[in-house]
């Protein structure tokens, strides 16, 4: 019955859906008040819709309602309940249901908090937004439905990967969604300008809270799934290039220029076609990671059940609404007026750079990830590219937009110094080269290439603390002076300050993971000892237990530093019956400046089990650094200017109050 | 006696490489340890066939395994890089090397990423210096200075 | 000229789009990959019989007419779905098949043929796996179509069947038997 509900549901949200599409935009280009203002209340009761239809598969999941296709080929009565929670969004139809949720609750948003929106940019950014709602909740309906029922219903399920039975991956879906399907909403806004044939500043300044907000979603997700994969996996590596890692990582990459670009709109009123052309380029690349993890045209270990009918589906929908837009935007853009003026050399032109460096990094990414695709379809040959492809032709493009990261913020808008900005960045060079220093005399007989990424670290991080203390005046002023300034600038600062920073923390944990990882295998039976990295392990037991639906091995090691004490970690080979599938379950001893790692392998009593261990010096910053960011994005977002209501609302006031207006 | 045993049994050795995991078994590694880092840094480069997108040198596969073992006994008996990597692309073709060869069908792999650099710079640069021309800047008229002027007066009462 | 530019991101699009499109539509499998050693000479091999009653394979034993080669293990599921078939090609004497074990147990392999039936003219035993790397095999079943001359002509992966015997190895062999004889 719930199941049924839940079926309505979405076909009451697809008509919802198609009415909010339709109406506000005729009465946008009419001016009719009363048809664009159907988009509000269209808008909420669409996401009330797919709310209930999630909700309804979410009772089928936590009931075990095995009499739904979905439940019973996902779930598992033992599973326990968190997993059978997040057993709706580890598979297909489950996972359109919430993208699709997320879809409609950016909508929500927009339509409640867009209160000082202009009613025609209102009612156009909705009907955009509901038009994807309506192409895909049509590929869900007609190809994806997750409500189907199964008669006779099994008395179990088939369990979830046991791979997805895990926290951070429960997690890790949502945050991504949020971020990916987040940027749907800047497409909107573009759109939504270039078919109203302009874009001001006020333009700019709605767009960016949202994608700020979807890219703090995505930037989050990436780095709960990158740190997933470090502890789940068993092998210790966190980044593997694999396509769909990549398909998150592009709009990621193209959304940092999206950001950076709105500013420069908001600021100056400037690269406007530039922000909108990004804009539709994010959410392409959404929608083409979203085509790529389902229609089976690339091989990779995320990939969901292959099924080519339902990718012609999504590459339709992918040509659809991106031909479209770009058809817009060629017929439009050319003839929007151009906005300030600025120099080469100023912060417009550092980042008309940073747009262009994130754009080639996308840009290689992109190629990477597609070339096997490409040659195979044009000449049938085979080729594989892999992580080293990728190691040597992305870094070389994030080297010079590191060096960037810290000139840009010191130039000033419209027309900057640079002489000026690269004498105030001694501050960058002194840190960069101490930090250099350092690195080179703790590891002097190996090769420079880690001195260079600390080098570069070191840079940005100097130019970014010294951007900061310039502002408020540190060391120039009085502290207390200072300390007032600090008090009163902008949270928007103090974001772009932790982001950079943050970034600055993430390249000396990559770098130094990269270079002085190191390792030890061996066989051990009980009471064996083994050293890495100064510290002792020895394996005290290997003992068989029995998990919630898991048979398991767990390995309790011992780790001393210098004969003491320090922990004892509990490695685990695990077994799921239903699936027929082992899993290890690292132990990991964290300390702020590095990760000891140990694997179970195969083994047994007699002939000793495989031990792995490895030593992996400050992975924890490339976490810390990725969350610092995450920080700092929320920061930004809690900026009271960048609510969208805040400016217009004061100035309205004022205008009120002086008597200028009346009843407005 | 037990002293014996373990270090029979313990064949440890301590690697220093850029690595990101790995499948070996102690039974497989090498005694010669520069041997047994050229056979690391090899089997990240070579594909696992049976895998989705991992090395062998990632991968518990059996065809991983063989491949790995037949690499090490490769180096061990002489070959160089190259006559290993000849080997195995004579099987399996170029899709199982994981950093792709440079050659005519790959020329837009590679270069790609720097002629897109190139190209989007142009592109910046003829941006950057037609806005200098035809955004010219327009003084105010009389009527806008006049407003100007009134705007600031009255924000100054006001 | 202008506005020229602004359409590149639109073609752009269109091309990746097409490349997209493509791969689905002749429905392609990305994982199966082509065989690098077609039109090249078998690798030299001695391979151990598997039973006492055949003798096993070598190089010289591969060549002179044209032949079928197909890897199996007894542990392999798509391997049981295609010996019905190989066992239908075996009677009909369409050409001959010769089997190598893949990293079996000689026992299994045994008991498994008895119980399925042997459709083989020669079955060598590849017990490490090493004749199968120098064929360029990363699976079982494979099946390899060879000329009189001992050269591979054809690969299939995966379990075979009469469709796809009909629709890409029978005209093959077809187009070999013409060049021996015409």
């Amino acid at each position: 019955m719930i199941a049924e509900l839940g079926h309505y549901a979405l076909v009451l949200a697809l008509l919802i859906a198609l009415v909010q599409t339709t109406v506000p935009l005729y009465g946008a280009a009419r001016n009719d008040f009363s048809l664009m203002g159907v988009a509000q209340p269209a808008a909420t009761a669409q996401f009330i819709a797919i709310a209930i239809a999630f909700g309804a598969l979410t009772h089928a999941y936590v009931t075990s309602d095995f009499s739904v296709i979905n439940v019973a080929e996902n779930s598992h009565s033992l599973k326990p309940l968190l997993y059978k929670i997040s057993g709706v969004w580890g598979n297909h139809e489950g996972s359109m249901i919430l993208w699709v949720l997320i879809l409609a609750l950016f909508g929500f948003a927009v339509a409640q908090f867009g209160i000082h929106l202009p009613p025609t940019l209102k009612a156009r950014v909705l009907s955009v937004q509901a038009s994807i709602g309506v192409a895909f909740l049509g590929f869900i309906l007609l190809t994806s439905n997750p409500f189907l029922r199964l008669d006779p219903a099994p008395i179990d399920g088939r369990d979830l990967n046991p791979l997805l039975q895990d926290p951070g991956l429960a997690f890790h879906p949502p945050m991504l969604y949020l971020g990916y399907v987040g940027f749907s909403m800047a497409f909107s806004f573009a759109v939504a300008a270039l078919i109203e044939g302009r874009v001001d500043p006020a333009w700019a300044r709605w767009v960016r809270p949202w994608t700020l907000a979807a890219w703090i979603a995505l930037t989050a997700g990436i780095t709960l799934g990158s740190w997933w994969a470090y502890y789940e996996l068993g092998w210790g590596g966190w980044w593997y290039w694999d396509p769909v890692e990549n398909a998150s990582f592009m709009p990621w990459l193209s959304g940092t220029a999206l950001l950076h670009s709105a500013v420069v709109v908001e600021k100056r009123d400037a690269l406007k076609s530039w922000t909108i052309l990004l804009a539709i380029l994010t959410f392409a690349l959404s929608l083409m990671g979203t085509f790529l993890v389902r229609s089976g045209v690339l091989t990779s270990v995320h990939a969901f059940a292959v099924d080519p009918e339902r990718g012609l589906y999504i590459l339709a929908i992918l040509v659809l609404f991106v031909g479209g837009a770009l058809i817009m935007f060629a017929l439009r853009a050319p003839s929007m007026k151009l906005g300030g003026l600025f120099q080469p050399i100023s912060r417009e032109g550092g980042l008309v750079m940073n747009n262009l460096l994130l754009s080639v990094a996308t840009a290689t990414v992109f190629i990477g990830t597609l070339y096997p695709l490409f040659l195979d379809a044009t000449t049938g040959q085979k080729v594989s590219v892999g992580p080293p492809f990728f190691n040597a032709t992305f870094v070389p493009v994030m080297i010079p937009l590191v060096l960037l990261m810290a000139i840009g913020p010191m130039l000033a808008w419209k027309r900057g110094d640079l002489s000026a900005a690269m004498s105030r960045l001694w501050f960058a060079v002194a840190l960069s080269f101490g930090i250099s220093i350092f690195v080179f005399w703790l590891h002097s007989n190996e090769p420079l290439t880690p001195v260079i990424g600390f080098a570069l670290a070191g840079w940005l991080a100097g130019g970014t603390l010294k951007e900061f203390a310039d502002r408020i005046g540190l060391f120039r002023d009085r502290l207390s002076r200072s300390l007032s300034k600090a008090r009163r600038l902008p949270r928007s600062a103090y974001g772009m300050t932790l982001a950079h920073l943050g970034l600055s923390i993430f390249i000396c944990g990559a770098v130094a993971d990269s270079a002085w990882r190191t390792e030890v295998v061996i066989n051990a039976k009980e009471r064996d000892k083994t050293s890495i990295a100064g510290f002792e392990a020895q394996l005290e037991s290997v003992n068989r237990l029995e998990g919630p639906n898991y048979h398991l091995e767990r390995a309790t090691v011992v780790i001393r530093k210098n004969g003491e004490y320090v922990t004892r970690v509990f490695p685990e080979r695990r077994f799921y019956p239903v699936q027929q599938m082992p899993t290890t379950e690292a132990a990991i001893y964290t300390t702020l400046l590095a990760d000891v790692y140990v694997s179970l392998g195969e083994g047994s009593k007699d002939q000793g089990w495989t031990l792995r261990l490895w030593y992996n010096p400050l992975i924890p910053w490339i976490w810390a650094g990725c969350l610092i960011m995450v920080l700092g994005g929320l920061i930004s977002l809690s900026d009271r200017r960048l609510r969208i209501g805040a400016p217009f609302k004061r100035a309205h006031k004022k205008v009120q109050e002086n008597g200028l207006l009346e009843n407005a | 006696m037990v002293k014996n045993r373990l270090f029979m049994l313990i064949l440890a050795i301590i690697v220093s490489i850029p690595l990101n995991a790995s499948a070996v078994e102690p039974s497989e590694i090498l005694q010669n340890p520069q041997l047994e880092l050229r056979a690391r840094n090899l089997s990240q480069n070579i594909r696992c066939l049976v895998c989705q997108n991992q090395s062998i040198d990632d991968s518990n596969a059996s065809l991983a395994r063989d491949l790995r073992k037949i690499v090490r006994e490769q180096l061990v008996s002489g070959a160089s890089d190259s006559e290993i990597y000849e080997f195995l692309i004579a099987r399996y073709g170029d899709f199982i090397l994981l950093r792709p060869p440079v050659k005519a069908t790959t020329y837009i792999l590679w270069y790609g990423p720097l002629f897109i650099f190139f190209a989007g710079l142009s592109l910046s640069v003829l941006f950057l210096i037609r806005r200098k021309r035809v955004l010219p800047e327009e003084p105010l008229s009389p009527e806008e200075q006049e407003e100007l002027s009134s705007l600031i007066s009255g924000k100054e009462e006001g | 000229m202008r506005k020229l530019i602004y359409l590149g991101p639109l073609l752009f699009f269109i091309i990746t789009a097409v490349y997209f499109a493509l791969p689905i539509l002749k429905g392609k499998d990305p994982r199966i990959l082509p065989s690098a050693m077609i039109e090249k000479n078998i690798p030299d091999l001695n391979l151990p019989p598997l039973l006492e009653t055949k003798p096993g394979i070598d190089k010289q034993a591969l060549m002179g007419e044209i032949q079928l080669v197909n890897f199996f293990s007894s542990w392999c599921g798509p391997c049981r779905t295609e010996h019905d078939f190989l066992m239908r090609i075996n009677k009909s004497e369409i050409i001959p098949i010769y089997g190598i074990n893949y990293k079996d147990k000689q026992n299994a392999a045994k008991a498994w043929l008895l119980d399925l039936g042997d459709p083989y003219e020669r079955i060598g035993r590849d017990i490490d796996g090493r004749t199968a790397i120098d064929w360029g095999v990363y699976g079982v079943p494979e099946t390899y179509l060879i000329d009189k001359h001992g050269r591979i002509q054809y690969r299939h992966v995966g379990p075979l069947s009469e469709s796809i015997f009909k629709e890409k190895i029978s005209p093959v062999i077809k187009a070999l038997r013409k060049q021996t004889n015409g």
